[in-house]
């Protein structure tokens, strides 16, 4: 039951987008249509569900060491360095493996590495203290389920937005961030939910 | 010469601004907002972190191999950012806490790595460092304009001084609940860009 709980609070209540604005450069550069929002939404829930994990072993590993010596402070270098890496290696074996898929991701992959949302959920990760790798990977799965329906509804809108009529100096950028800031009004209904 | 400094410190604070012009680095801007002390934090740090990264790559950019620069470049800013909040966390506790995980999140800031790849690979030290400050600050302007109209509106107050007298309440003025909410932020900053663009028309969008 906490496991629901948490995943459906992280998908909705906790929106990696609507409540703590992670991942916006690349929410608001890659939405311009849903396909390629599916791909780039696709790629961060399976980063982020395999690097938090990774990180909550290594972060239980730096505060609770065999040295005795408290090494959290190097928590930040290490997550960065470990998303980086994982990154890369999925790159690699996606390009290997399976060239269609890689012709389609393949330049969202390496922006992944600086995407604040995969940072994010492993700051946040630490932050709330998760009792076990189980309820980390939940919440990995949950925010990014959370940031790829953010990213694929607001793709929707924008494609619908070129054919309305928006004043000039708005135009573009201008009322994407307007749009989102409504968006989030919407999902802002979510908050206070549990189950 | 003079001119040319004078434009590298100028442009990417209006022309050139990093989150109205180029949309970068909205991540951690918009959620420390919410009152002005700690968006001033934030713009100080960032300010810190770009013209450092900026200055060290730009010192090391004939020795670092290509391929591999992405990564020196993260090692770089993530020992920078590390430092900052060290200091900030001895030195400045209570408002690290309420930065949360956004000190952190620097490091991703696409500002820093943005201005370390357009600008501090190819140009002499000196003028990196000015390029990373004058973005930096670029950056801060914006959210030191989003936090003065959230705080003022949504509390009443700036810095934790009253600014709307007592006298207002009670003669039935009340706090903007919104504002302080994370939507109002991002609609702040559309209304930001379009003051912007409609004074200088060549940034419109077609």
């Amino acid at each position: 039951m906490e496991y629901i709980n948490l995943f459906v609070k992280s998908i909705f209540v906790d929106n990696m987008v609507f409540a703590y604005f992670l991942g916006m450069c690349s929410y608001l550069a890659v939405s311009k249509n849903v396909k390629t929002a599916t791909g780039l939404g696709a790629a961060v829930i399976f980063v982020l569900l395999c690097t938090l994990p990774i990180n909550y072993l290594i972060n239980g590993f730096l505060t609770n060491n065999p040295f005795g010596v408290d090494l959290g402070f190097l928590s930040l270098i290490i997550f960065i360095a470990t998303i980086a890496a994982f990154t890369q290696i999925v790159e690699m074996v996606v390009e290997k493996f399976a060239p269609a898929l890689y012709g389609q991701l393949g330049i969202y992959l390496p922006l992944i590495a600086v995407n604040c949302a995969i940072l994010g959920g492993s700051l946040f990760m630490q932050q709330r203290e998760f009792a076990n790798v189980g309820e980390a990977a939940t919440y990995a799965l949950g925010s990014g389920l959370g940031w790829f329906l953010a990213i694929v509804c607001l793709a929707a809108i924008r494609e619908r937005l070129q054919y309305s009529k928006v004043p000039a100096a708005l135009k573009g950028i201008g009322i994407t961030f307007i749009t989102v800031g409504l968006m989030a009004m919407a999902f802002m209904t979510f908050m206070g939910i549990s189950l | 010469m003079d001119a040319k400094i004078k434009e590298t410190l100028l442009n990417p604070i209006f022309k050139g601004n990093p989150i109205t012009v180029l949309v970068l680095g909205i991540c951690s801007s918009l959620a420390v907002t919410v009152e002005l002390k700690g968006a001033l934090v934030m713009a100080v740090s960032v300010i810190i972190v770009t013209g450092l990264a900026n200055l060290i790559l730009s010192l090391l950019r004939n020795t670092i191999p290509n391929r591999v620069r992405i990564i020196v470049q993260l090692v770089v800013v993530a020992m920078l950012v590390i430092l900052v909040d060290e200091i900030l966390k001895a030195f400045a506790y209570p408002v690290e806490k309420q930065l949360s995980v956004y000190i952190g999140l620097i490091i991703t800031n696409c500002i820093v790595m943005g201005r370390i790849e357009a600008f501090a690979l190819g140009n002499k030290p000196f003028a990196s460092l000015l390029d990373g400050l004058a973005n930096g600050a670029g950056y801060g302007l914006i959210l030191v304009i989003v936090a003065f109209f959230r705080e003022l509106l949504g509390s009443g107050t700036l810095l934790g001084i009253r600014i709307i007298p007592e006298s207002f309440y009670e003669a039935g003025y009340m706090n903007n609940g919104l504002v302080i909410l994370p939507p109002m932020a991002l609609i702040l900053i559309g209304c930001i860009i379009w003051v912007q663009r409609s004074i200088q028309k060549d940034l419109q969008e077609k």
